[in-house]
């Protein structure tokens, strides 16, 4: 879960990370009293959770009350990649003398959690990423949750080169870790990570994504989701315990597994085909699940032909065939319905639906072949 | 042979009195596995389906002789599940439970560093060595005994590959399933390294999807060291990128984990890839002979 950077600042302040004076705003009178507060010149600064803000304008410098109104009318009417702007993030702008990237994240392949750190540029880091990797400096957790003493020297000296910003360094990265460790983060970044004229240190950008799989021991943190970012159809098949992902085709897929349901998309393409959508309904499905699944399929529509597709494993066939029977009493259905049940209680399943006059298919193949002829006609 | 697991290994079952636990306790039993035991902290002295339930790992392992857990926990539970079964020396263990946060797998990685245990999963549908054990969720009648190994990063479509290969009359050794996780005990190379040491492994089916870059490694591996046929399946080339389908690793984050490049990796490792998993059998038939 992907966060704004005005909320992932809070969660640095509360950190006790150098966060840059200011607030955010949602009018311009708000912005007016932060800036006030803060003194000008401020930065207003776009809150949408996709990347590219600047480029796309999103970040304005203004010196005066006559500037801010001008700008933050400007930004209230800016759509950055399909995302009308709605909150400004309002700071005091910073000086600022040179630039840094820290950053705190999961490396799956080590099963660690790795701190990097350049002091080779901020913004442009995957530009630094590409042409001079060696300015990219990682300091390994090997497990533990804070920085060790004896291995701390060398990587805070590659990043700064004075005893008093190493110093610094290490309080920030210091609480970055703990913001990180508190939250169950897979991303907290500072980027750019500043100092200015004075030599002071400052965080001038706040990155957190979560891990997904954690917020279930975080109940605070759901109120921190912006719906408007959220497919509603997606977040009703998460709350129905499917996992849905919205395509462009006309191919409805109902799937158990995720490698399985991935599998379905891509051989229905290979076959002249177009899928709608990613749909697994998980393990041990209910036949509920396969009623909640065909409704949020049936919303769409382009939709005009469902393949049904399961591998019995721990999902019955039968609680399979037994929802598809109990949705048809219920929904309208009106677009064709392909059915390929194989595995645990295939024969039971392929029983009840027969009764009801529906054909199956035991191969993966010939139920594709089959929907993609009908979403052609 | 097979690899993993035969039909001596002692297992016991964490979660055993749960609905799932005890379902799989009972399918695992009737296909052959000796489950020898089940842990249940707070339920020690009853029975599932006839197996001794236990207080603690500790316990279990002591009075049984278990040399293998498999974990049917919620995902809350699943870190502790597993840290107990590390604290008592269980060599093997299998975490099926899907959902389990990141940094609790960062937890359990770190306990697993310098001890001789192997951790397969989690959000895995576990192992099977057709014929002689299950430790898993798979359903069993579709494996049959044969010369194929099979390593998967998904479940399902772990059968369907199995699936088409026992329809055409192809056993298999053992089938091992990753789980599809960013952090997960057991990788590809891992399961290439016993397949190849394995003398009745002839040929190897290796089943992966977008996001992360372990197929990569597992192509650079395959070029240095498989000298047996390795058949590919890559899902997700229909995946819009940036977006989580169901597993939580499988998520396109750049060019390289993308299914086409890791197909291209994988074909230019050797390996012969198919776009439907149904145009297995035949490779094996040929390259093979069987």
């Amino acid at each position: 879960m992907k966060i704004h950077e005005y909320q992932a600042t809070e969660l640095f302040r509360a950190g006790g990370l150098p966060v840059v004076q200011g607030r955010v705003a949602t009018e311009v009178y708000e912005a007016v009293m932060i800036a006030e507060e803060t003194g000008y010149p401020v930065v207003l600064k776009s809150q949408v959770l996709v990347g590219g803000r600047g480029k796309a304008g999103g970040i304005r410098l203004v010196k005066n009350k006559e500037e801010l109104e001008d700008h933050f009318a400007q930004l209230k009417k800016l759509t950055i990649k399909e995302y009308p702007v709605e909150k400004i993030l309002v700071v005091k702008a910073i000086d600022i003398k040179k630039e840094y990237y820290v950053s705190v994240t999961v490396d799956p392949a080590k099963g660690d959690v790795v701190l990097i750190a350049s002091s080779d540029g901020g913004v442009e880091i995957e530009e630094t990423a590409k042409t001079n990797p060696d300015a990219i400096k990682k300091y390994y957790l090997n497990g533990k949750k804070d920085i060790d003493e004896g291995s701390w020297k060398p990587f805070i000296q590659s990043v700064f080169d004075t005893p008093e910003l190493q110093a610094e360094g290490t309080k920030v990265f210091g609480a970055l870790l703990k913001v990180f460790f508190d939250n169950d983060c897979s991303l907290a970044e500072i980027n750019p990570l500043v100092i200015d004229g004075q030599g002071k240190i400052y965080a001038a950008d706040a990155k957190i994504n979560f891990d997904d799989n954690a917020l279930m021991r975080h109940e605070n943190l759901e109120s921190l989701r912006d719906l408007r970012y959220e497919d509603p159809d997606e977040l009703e098949a998460k709350e129905k315990n499917l996992s849905f992902v919205k395509l462009s085709g006309n191919v409805g897929c109902i799937v158990n597994g995720a490698g399985l349901a991935m599998a379905t998309m891509d051989i229905v393409k290979l076959s002249g085909g177009q899928p709608a959508n990613f749909l697994d309904v998980g393990g041990s499905s209910n036949p509920e699940k396969v009623l909640n699944a065909l409704k949020i399929i049936l919303r769409n529509k382009d939709v005009n032909a469902i393949l049904i597709n399961i591998f019995g494993g721990i999902t019955r066939c039968d609680d399979i065939a037994n929802g598809i029977i109990e949705a048809m009493g219920q929904l309208e259905l009106n677009v064709p319905l392909v059915v390929r049940l194989t595995g645990t209680n295939e024969k039971e399943a392929k029983e009840i639906l027969a009764k009801h006059d529906i054909t199956t298919f035991s191969t993966m193949r010939e139920a594709v072949d089959r929907v993609v002829a009908l979403s052609k006609k | 042979m097979s690899v993993l697991i035969d039909e001596k290994t002692k297992v016991l079952v964490q979660g055993i009195t749960g609905r799932d636990g005890s379902f799989h306790a009972k399918q695992m039993k009737e296909y052959g596995t000796q489950v020898v035991a089940g842990v249940t902290p707070g339920k020690g002295g009853q029975d599932v389906e006839g197996i001794p339930v236990f207080n603690s790992v500790a316990e279990a392992k002591d009075a049984t002789g278990a040399e293998a857990a498999i974990i049917y926990v919620p995902a809350k539970f699943a870190k502790g599940a597993m840290l107990e079964d590390i604290k008592a020396d269980i060599p093997f263990i299998i975490c099926i439970t899907e959902g389990v946060p990141v940094l609790d797998m960062v937890e359990v990685k770190t306990a697993l560093k310098g001890k001789n245990i192997r951790l397969v999963g989690p959000n895995c549908p576990g192992v099977i060595s057709p014929g002689k054990s299950k430790m898993g969720i798979m359903p069993g009648h579709i494996h049959k005994p044969g010369p194929i190994g099979v390593v998967s990063r998904s479940g399902t479509l772990t059968y369907e590959v199995v699936y088409n290969l026992t329809l055409n009359g192809i056993g298999q050794t053992t089938c091992v399933g990753l789980g599809g996780d960013p952090i997960i005990g057991t990788r590809f190379i891992d399961v290439l390294e016993m397949f190849m040491a394995d003398d009745d492994t002839k040929g190897i089916v290796m089943v992966g999807e977008i996001g992360g870059e372990d197929e990569q490694l597992a192509a650079e591996y395959i070029k240095k060291n498989v000298t047996k046929p390795v058949v590919g399946f890559i899902a997700g080339r229909t995946a819009p990128p940036g977006k989580r389908m169901g597993h939580a690793g499988a998520i396109i984050s750049g060019g390289d984990s993308t299914a086409e490049a890791k197909r291209e990796i994988l074909k230019d490792a050797g390996v012969a890839v198919v776009d439907v998993p149904d145009e297995i059998p035949a490779i094996f038939k040929e390259k093979l002979k069987l």
